[in-house]
C-alpha cells in the first residue's frame, strides 16, 4: 500500500501558506480558458460587482448631503432674529410711551374733568389738595404722585377708554401709571390691555408675534445684553417666546432628509442585492467548475498509462482532486469578484475624493499610504514566520507520528529519552515560530484601525482648517471619513485577493499539469476483436524487449510459446520484477521491441479493452472497495444473478462465511470487522471467477494469511486455473512444481526458464531458492 | 477546557492578568476615541472655534489611537507568548504522557487517535486560546462598556442598536444552524471523494483488467454531484451573511442619523450641538457594540470544537498508568538468559474470554523457543508479556528467576532484544536506526556494522549512497519491507541482549535470506536465548522447544519431531506448507 498522505484541512482561523505558482500568467490564462462555459456568468458577476462598487461610492456624498441637511438643524436664523429685533426693539421707546400716555389720558386731564373733581362735594379737602399736587407734577411730566391720590378720586377721575379698538380699563391705566416710572423690566407686569396697545402684533414671515411675546423678547434681549458666551446666548434663545422661537429656530427640511435617506437606503439595498446575486453566481461558477474539474481528473486517472503512477504517488493525485480543486474553487469564489470590486472601489474613491476636494484627498491618500507601507512590511515578515511555523509544525507532528507509531520499539529500546530530547528541541522551535507568527499577524487588525484613526484625524484637521476658511462644508468631512474607509479597505482586499490569485494559479497549475499528462494511445480505430469465448488460449512471446526506463532494459529478447491450458509460473525474490510480465501481457505497459501474440493476433492490434476481456486477474493486494460484498464480487459485470454469485462463493469456499453475516451478501465491507485477509483474498478470487475469461493471471499472496486459511485460498486458486491458460506469480515454490513453464526472475531479468526438473538439474538460482526453504538452524 | 487551563503556570497567569489590564486600557482608549471625535466634530461645527483647539484635540485623539495600538501590540505580544507557551506545555505533557503509556493504554486510545490528540487537538485548543485571550476578554468588556456609554444618550438610538444586534445575531445563528450540520456532511463527502479516488488509484490494475473505468467514473460522478450540491447549498446559504451584515451596519448608521434629525429638531437650542455630537459618536459606538457581539458569537461557535479537543487531551493526560516501574535494576543472581512462564493467563479488562490461558514453560540460556499457531491464537500476546508490554492477568512471568514486575522497566528492556512484527523505522540514518535508544553497553560504529552484517543487511546498506549514514525516511518508506526487517533485527543485535524475541520478524524475507540470517544469528548469539514467533515451519523446525498455540491455549509443546507425531494441529500446519516428502527429507 502506498504511503498514506495527509490532507490538512483548512479550519476556521487556520492560516494558509501562499504558494508561488511557477508561471502565474500561463496558469491564469489556462484557468480563464477552462472557464469558457462560465464566461457569461462571470461577466455578469463582474458587472454586478463593479456597479455595486460605484453605488457604494455614491453613498458618502449622499451621506454628506444628509449631514448637511441635519446640520441645518443646528444654527438658528440670525437674519430673522435681527429683523425681528429691529422691528421690536429699535425704536424711540420714550417718545412712543410719551405719546401713548398723552393719548391715553387725553380725556382725563381735560379742564372740565379736573374741575368736576375739584368742585365735587364727595371728596375731602385733604384728598382734593393731594390730587392738586399730583396734577402739578403731571404738568412736569411726572406721574409719581399717583400713589398719593385717594382711591375715591382715582376711581372718579379716570375713565375707561378705548384706544385703537382696545378697551383699557381705569384699573389698567392706574397700574400702568404706577409702573411707568419704574424699571424697564417691569414691562412684563403691564396690564394686558396696555401691552396690546403699546405693542401691536407684528407679522413676520406670515408668523404673528403677539405683544406679550414682543415684551418677553425685549426682556430677553435686555438680559442677553452684550454677553459673548455662546451657551448663555443659546439658553436665552431657548427662553424666547414661541412665536419668535418658531421663526428663528433651526429648521430641518424633513422632506429633504427623508428623500436622502430613501436614496441612501436604496443605494445600500441595491448594493447588498447585487452583492448577494454576484455571490450566488460566483458560488455557482466555482462549484460547477470544480465539479467539472474533479470529474475530468477522475476520467483522466483511467486514461493515463500506468507508468505515470511509477513516478507519482497516490497522495499526489489525491491532493489534486481534493485540496487543489478545493483551493481553486474557494479562492476563485472570493478573489475573482473581490479583485474587480476592490479595484473599482479603490480607483473610484480616489477619483471621488479628488473630485470632492483635492487638498483633503491628498491628506487622505498620504496619511493612509504611510500606514500601509508599515503594514505590508509586517505582513511580509509574518508570512515568513507562518511558513516557518508550518514547516516546524510539520516536523514535530511528523516526530509525534513516528514515535507514537513506533511506541513499542521506543519503549522496548529505552528510546524515551532520545525521543523526548528531539521532541523538546522541535517543540521549542515550534514555540518560537508560533509566537512570532501569531504576534505579527495579530498586529494586522490594530494597525488597520490605527491607520483609520490616523487618517481620520488628518482629514479632520485639514477639514477643520478648510471649514473655518469656509472652503468646504461639514458634510465634506463626513464624506471623507467614509471615503478614507472605502479607500483603505480595498487596498487590503487587493493585497489579499492577489495572494489568493497566487494560490489559485499554483493549484490550477498542478491540476492542469495532471490533466495535460500524455494519455494512452487512442484505440478507436482498431477493428480487430477477439471473442473471449472463442479464444483457444495460445500465447507467443517473440523477441520481447522492455524496460521501465529507456536506459535500462529489464527484459531482453524474451521468447516463449505458451500452449492453451498451460500453467506458467513466475518466481523470484521480492522486488525481482515478477509483475513486469503481467504488465506487458495486460498492455499496462507497451513493449519496446518484439511482439506478443494471442491466438496469432498481435496484442498491438487489439484494443486494451479487448485484451482485458480475455484475462481474469487476481492480484496480491486484496483490493476491495467500500460497498457490499455483492458489489465487490459482481463489480462492473451486469446481469449477474444471486445464484451465480452463490455458486462462485461456494466454489471458492467463502459462501459459508457470507451466510454467517447478518446481512449476507448485502453486508457492507467496512462494517464487517471480522473479515480476515484470507477471506478478502477469497472474495477477490470470486470476483475473478464471475468475470470468466480464457486467460488467468494470479498473483498469489499469502504472507499475511495464516496457514490454514492459506490452504483454502490455494484450493480456490487451483479451481480457477483449471481449463485456463494461467500465469501464476508464485511465492511458495511447492505449489508451482507442476507448472509447465517456470520463469525465474531476479533483479528485473528473466535469468532461468524451464520446468521444475530442468531447473533443479541446472542447479542454479532456482535450485538454490528451492533448497533454501528447508535450511534452518543447522550449523553449516 | 478549564482543566487544561490549569496547566498554565503562575507566570502565565501573571501574563494573562497583565494582558487583561492592557485590554481594559485599550478598550478605555478605544472608547475614549469617539469622545475626541465628537469634540473635534463640535469644534469644526461651531463657528469661531480656534484651530489650536482642534489641533489639541486631534493630537489627543491620535495619542489615544497610538496608545490603543501600543496596548494592542503589547497584548498581542503577551497573548501570543502565553498561547504558544500553553500549546508547548500541553504538547509536551501529552507527548511525555503517551511515552509512559504501556501497550494497554495505547490500544485503548489507538495510535492514530493519540497522534491526532497530540497534534490536531492541541492546535485546536491553542487557536481558541490565542483568539480567546484577545477576543474573549476584549469583546465582552467592549460590549458592556460601549453599551453603558451610549445607553443614556438617547433611548431611540439604543433601541435601534439593540434591534440591529438581535437581528444580526439571529441571522448568524439561523445560518449556522442550517449550515453547520451540512459542513460536517461535506467533510464526510470529501472523505468519500478521496476514498473513491484512492480506491481507483490503488486498484488501478484491477479497474483496467475488469474494464471497469466507466463504473468507477460513474461512482465518482455520483459522489462528486453529492458533494457539489451540498457545497452549493452551504455556500449559497452563507452568501446571505455578508450582504446582511452590510445592510445592518449601514442601515444602523443611516437609522441613527435619521432618528438624530428628529431628536435634533425637537431639542432645545442649547442642547442641539450636544445631540449632534452624540449622534456622530453614537454611530461609531454602535458599530463597536455590534462588532463585539458578532465576535462573541464567533467565539461561541469556535468554543465547542476546542472543548471537544480539550476533552480528548484531558483523557490522555488523566489516563492512569497500569504498568508501573519495579525496583530491581541490577543483577540479582547469576542466572542469565532464562525465561519462565508459570500458569500465565491474560485477558483484556473488558473482554469476555481470555487471550492466553494457563501457559507454563521454561527455557534456559542459549536455547531457542518457537511459538506457532494460526492468526489470533495469542502468539504475539504471549511474547508481549515478556518485556511487560502487558502484564499477565494471573500467573507469573520470570526472567532470570525474577518476576518481570519487579524489574525497573529500563533495566528489563535492556535484557531483551525485541523485534516486532512490523518493522519500525525512524527518520534518520541507518546508524541512528540501528543504535536507537539506550542500552547497557554503548553501541559503537563497529557494533552497528557487525549487527547489520549479521542481519544480512550489509549488501543493501553498502550499496546506498551514504552507506551507514544513508537517510531512512519516516516509516522507512524509501526501503523495502525486507530491508526494514533486516535493520530492525540489526537493531536488536546491536544491543547484545540476553534474550532475543522475534515476532514473526522474518516474514518479509525470502526463504534464502531467512535461512542465512538465522544461521548467522545463531553463530553470533551463541549464548543468547531466542524466542521466535513464526508462520513458516521451515523457520522453526530446529528450535529446542516449540509451543503450539490454539485459541490461547497451549495444545502442544516439544521438538519438531515430537510434535509431528503427537500434535494434530502442528501436523496440519506443517502439511499445509510442505509436502509429506519434503517434511521427511528435511
Amino acid at each position: 500500500m502506498p504511503k498514506e498522505e495527509k490532507h490538512p484541512r483548512r479550519g476556521p482561523g487556520a492560516h494558509k501558506i501562499v504558494e508561488k505558482p511557477k508561471n502565474f500568467k500561463v496558469a491564469i490564462k489556462k484557468l480563464i480558458l477552462n472557464l469558457k462555459a462560465f464566461w457569461g456568468l462571470i461577466i455578469v458577476a463582474f458587472v454586478l460587482a463593479g456597479v455595486a462598487s460605484i453605488l457604494t461610492l455614491m453613498a458618502p456624498n449622499k451621506l454628506s448631503n444628509l449631514t448637511d441637511e441635519i446640520t441645518k438643524g443646528l444654527s438658528f436664523d440670525t437674519k430673522a432674529l435681527k429683523d425681528i429685533s429691529e422691528q421690536i426693539a429699535n425704536r424711540d421707546f420714550k417718545e412712543e410711551v410719551r405719546v401713548f400716555v398723552s393719548m391715553l389720558f387725553k380725556e382725563d386731564f381735560k379742564e372740565e374733568n379736573i374741575a368736576r373733581i375739584l368742585t365735587s362735594q364727595d371728596f375731602s379737602e385733604e384728598d382734593k389738595r393731594r390730587f392738586q399736587s399730583f396734577l402739578l407734577e403731571v404738568e412736569k411730566n411726572s406721574y409719581d404722585g399717583i400713589d398719593e391720590v385717594s382711591s375715591q378720586i382715582k376711581n372718579a377721575f379716570f375713565k375707561d377708554v378705548e384706544y385703537q379698538g382696545i378697551l383699557i380699563s381705569k384699573t389698567d391705566k392706574l397700574e400702568f401709571l404706577s409702573l411707568l416710572e419704574k424699571d424697564f423690566l417691569s414691562l412684563g407686569k403691564l396690564p394686558d390691555s396696555i401691552q396690546r396697545s403699546l405693542f401691536k402684533d407684528i407679522v413676520y414671515d406670515k408668523e404673528v408675534i403677539s405683544s406679550q411675546d414682543q415684551i418677553t423678547f425685549l426682556i430677553a434681549l435686555e438680559k442677553m445684553g452684550n454677553n459673548e458666551d455662546t451657551e448663555t446666548k443659546l439658553k436665552a434663545i431657548d427662553e424666547l417666546p414661541t412665536s419668535i422661537y418658531d421663526i428663528i429656530k433651526p429648521k430641518i427640511d424633513f422632506d429633504a432628509v427623508k428623500s436622502i435617506v430613501l436614496v441612501i437606503a436604496f443605494l445600500y439595498g441595491i448594493n447588498a442585492l447585487f452583492g448577494f446575486v454576484e455571490g450566488l453566481i460566483m458560488v455557482h461558477v466555482a462549484n460547477n467548475y470544480s465539479r467539472k474539474v474533479r470529474n475530468s481528473i477522475s476520467k483522466k486517472i483511467n486514461k493515463l498509462p500506468l507508468s505515470y503512477f511509477d513516478t507519482n504517488t497516490i497522495g499526489d493525485v489525491l491532493s489534486r482532486v481534493t485540496n487543489d480543486v478545493d483551493t481553486v474553487s474557494q479562492e476563485m469564489n472570493h478573489s475573482f469578484t473581490t479583485l474587480v470590486s476592490a479595484l473599482a472601489l479603490f480607483l473610484g474613491s480616489l477619483i471621488m475624493m479628488f473630485y470632492t476636494n483635492y487638498l483633503m484627498a491628498i491628506t487622505a491618500v498620504v496619511s493612509s499610504l504611510v500606514g500601509f507601507v508599515f503594514m505590508f512590511g509586517i505582513l511580509g515578515k509574518s508570512q515568513k514566520y507562518f511558513i516557518a511555523r508550518q514547516k516546524e509544525l510539520g516536523n514535530i507532528n511528523g516526530h509525534i507520528e513516528e514515535i507514537f507509531s513506533g511506541h513499542n520499539v521506543v519503549k522496548l529500546y529505552n528510546g524515551e529519552d532520545m525521543a523526548n530530547e528531539t521532541f523538546d528541541a522541535l517543540n521549542e522551535k515550534v514555540y518560537e515560530c508560533e509566537r512570532k507568527s501569531q504576534f505579527l499577524s495579530g498586529l494586522m487588525h490594530p494597525f488597520m484601525s490605527f491607520i483609520g484613526n490616523f487618517g481620520y484625524v488628518c482629514v479632520c484637521i485639514v477639514g477643520a482648517l478648510l471649514t473655518l476658511k469656509g472652503t468646504i462644508s461639514f458634510g465634506v468631512i463626513v464624506a471623507f471619513m467614509l471615503y478614507i474607509r472605502l479607500f483603505t479597505n480595498p487596498l487590503t482586499q487587493l493585497a489579499q485577493a492577489m495572494t489568493s490569485m497566487q494560490s489559485v494559479a499554483a493549484a490550477s497549475e498542478r491540476v492542469f499539469e495532471f490533466l495535460e499528462q500524455k494519455e494512452m494511445e487512442d484505440e478507436t480505430h482498431k477493428r480487430m476483436y477477439l471473442e473471449p469465448n472463442k479464444v483457444k488460449g495460445e500465447i507467443v512471446f517473440s523477441h520481447v524487449s522492455f524496460g521501465y526506463t529507456k536506459d535500462k532494459m529489464i527484459i531482453k529478447d524474451f521468447n516463449a510459446h505458451v500452449m492453451p491450458g498451460q500453467k506458467i509460473a513466475i518466481v523470484g525474490p521480492t522486488g525481482a520484477g515478477k509483475t513486469t510480465l503481467v504488465n506487458l501481457l495486460m498492455r499496462f505497459y507497451e513493449i519496446d521491441d518484439g511482439d506478443i501474440q494471442i491466438d496469432g493476433v498481435s496484442i498491438k492490434d487489439l484494443t486494451r479493452d479487448n485484451i482485458h476481456k480475455l484475462f481474469i486477474m487476481v492480484l496480491q493486494d486484496t483490493w476491495l472497495f467500500n460497498g457490499t460484498i455483492r458489489d465487490n464480487i459482481v463489480y462492473n459485470k451486469e446481469n449477474v444473478t444471486d445464484e451465480e454469485i452463490k455458486k462462485v462463493c461456494d466454489v471458492v469456499g467463502v459462501l459459508h462465511y457470507i451466510k454467517t453475516l447478518p446481512k449476507g451478501l448485502d453486508s457492507e465491507i467496512k462494517d464487517v470487522s471480522s473479515i480476515s485477509a484470507g477471506q478478502k483474498q477469497l472474495l477477490t478470487i470470486a470476483r475473478g471467477m464471475i468475470e470468466d475469461a480464457p486467460f488467468l493471471i494470479l498473483d498469489e499472496a499469502t504472507s499475511n494469511v495464516d496457514t490454514r486459511t492459506e490452504e483454502l485460498v490455494q484450493k480456490a486458486m487451483d479451481k480457477l486455473t483449471t481449463g485456463r491458460t494461467s500465469f501464476i506469480i508464485a511465492h511458495r515454490l511447492s505449489t508451482i512444481k507442476n507448472s509447465d513453464l517456470i520463469l525465474v526472475m531476479n533483479e528485473g531479468n528473466i535469468i532461468e526458464m524451464g520446468n521444475h526438473e530442468d531447473l533443479m538439474r541446472q542447479n542454479g538460482f532456482y535450485a538454490n531458492l528451492y533448497n533454501s526453504q528447508f535450511e534452518s538452524f543447522k550449523e553449516e | 477546557m478549564i482543566n487544561l487551563l490549569k496547566k498554565l503556570g503562575k507566570k502565565e497567569w501573571g501574563f494573562i492578568f497583565v494582558c487583561l489590564l492592557f485590554i481594559v486600557f485599550q478598550v478605555w482608549l478605544d472608547l475614549k476615541l469617539p469622545d475626541y471625535m465628537s469634540v473635534i466634530t463640535q469644534l469644526v461645527e461651531t463657528e469661531g472655534s480656534h484651530m489650536s483647539e482642534i489641533l489639541k484635540n486631534g493630537g489627543l485623539m491620535l495619542l489615544c489611537a497610538f496608545g490603543s495600538l501600543l496596548s494592542a501590540v503589547i497584548v498581542g505580544f503577551i497573548a501570543s507568548k502565553v498561547a504558544a507557551t500553553f500549546s508547548k506545555t500541553i504538547r509536551k505533557e501529552v507527548f511525555h504522557k503517551v511515552e509512559s503509556f504501556s501497550l494497554k493504554e495505547v490500544k485503548k486510545f489507538s495510535t492514530s487517535s493519540l497522534i491526532t490528540r497530540a497534534t490536531n487537538d492541541v492546535t485546536q485548543v491553542q487557536m481558541l486560546l490565542a483568539m480567546g485571550l484577545q477576543l474573549l476578554i476584549k469583546a465582552p468588556i467592549m460590549a458592556v462598556w460601549a453599551v453603558t456609554k451610549i445607553l443614556n444618550k438617547g433611548w431611540q438610538w439604543s433601541l435601534l442598536t439593540a434591534l440591529s444586534v438581535v437581528f444580526l445575531l439571529s441571522v448568524i445563528i439561523v445560518l449556522m444552524l442550517i449550515v453547520l450540520p451540512r459542513f460536517k456532511r461535506v467533510q464526510k463527502l470529501i472523505d468519500n471523494i478521496n476514498e473513491i479516488t484512492r480506491e481507483n488509484l490503488t486498484g488501478i490494475r484491477v479497474v483496467r483488467a475488469f474494464n471497469a473505468e466507466k463504473y468507477q467514473e460513474d461512482k465518482f460522478s455520483v459522489a462528486n454531484n453529492e458533494l457539489t450540491n451540498n457545497q452549493l447549498f452551504n455556500q449559497r446559504t452563507m452568501q446571505v451573511l455578508s450582504p446582511t451584515m452590510n445592510i445592518v451596519m449601514y442601515g444602523l448608521t443611516l437609522g441613527i442619523y435619521f432618528i438624530g434629525a428628529y431628536l435634533l429638531d425637537a431639542a432645545l437650542m442649547s442642547e442641539k450641538i450636544t445631540i449632534f455630537g452624540n449622534m456622530v459618536v453614537f454611530s461609531s459606538y454602535a458599530m463597536q457594540v455590534v462588532m463585539s457581539f458578532v465576535m462573541l458569537v464567533m467565539i461561541f461557535i469556535m468554543y465547542p470544537r476546542a472543548a471537544v479537543s480539550a476533552k480528548r487531551i484531558n483523557e490522555v493526560l488523566d489516563e492512569e498508568l497500569t504498568i508501573l516501574d519495579g525496583e530491581v535494576s541490577t543483577k540479582e543472581n547469576s542466572i542469565e538468559g532464562s525465561v519462565e512462564f508459570k500458569k500465565v493467563s491474560f485477558k483484556y479488562p473488558d473482554a469476555e474470554s481470555a487471550l492466553l490461558e494457563d501457559i507454563s514453560f521454561k527455557i534456559e540460556k542459549g536455547q531457542t523457543l518457537a511459538i506457532i499457531g494460526s492468526t489470533g491464537s495469542g502468539k504475539t500476546t504471549l511474547i508481549q508479556l515478556i518485556p511487560r508490554l502487558f502484564d499477565a492477568t494471573s500467573g507469573e512471568v520470570l526472567i532470570n528467576g525474577v518476576n518481570v514486575k519487579n524489574y525497573k522497566l529500563s533495566y528489563l528492556h535492556n535484557l531483551i532484544g525485541y523485534v516486532p512484527q512490523k518493522a519500525v523505522m525512524f527518520s534518520g540514518s541507518v546508524g541512528y536506526n540501528v543504535s536507537f535508544g539506550s542500552s547497557l553497553k554503548e553501541v559503537t560504529e563497529e557494533k552497528i556494522k557487525e549487527a547489520v552484517r549479521v542481519a544480512q543487511g550489509s549488501d543493501f546498506v553498502e550499496s546506498m549512497k551514504d552507506k551507514y549514514d544513508a537517510h531512512i525516511a519516516q516509516g522507512g518508506t524509501n526501503i523495502s519491507g525486507g530491508q526494514k526487517q533486516r535493520l530492525a533485527i540489526a537493531r536488536a543485535i546491536a544491543r547484545e541482549p540476553e534474550i532475543y524475541v522475534f515476532d514473526d520478524s522474518f516474514s518479509a524475507l525470502d526463504y534464502r535470506t531467512d535461512a542465512v540470517l538465522r544461521n548467522e544469528l545463531k553463530k553470533y548469539t551463541k549464548n543468547a536465548t531466542s524466542i521466535i514467533v513464526a508462520q513458516r515451519i521451515g523457520t522453526i523446525m530446529n528450535a529446542d522447544k516449540i509451543i503450539v498455540l490454539d485459541n490461547g491455549k497451549c495444545v502442544g509443546m516439544g521438538t519438531h519431531e515430537e510434535l509431528l507425531k503427537n500434535c494434530e494441529i502442528y501436523k496440519e500446519i506443517a502439511l499445509s506448507q510442505l509436502s509429506k516428502e519434503e517434511l521427511e527429507n528435511a
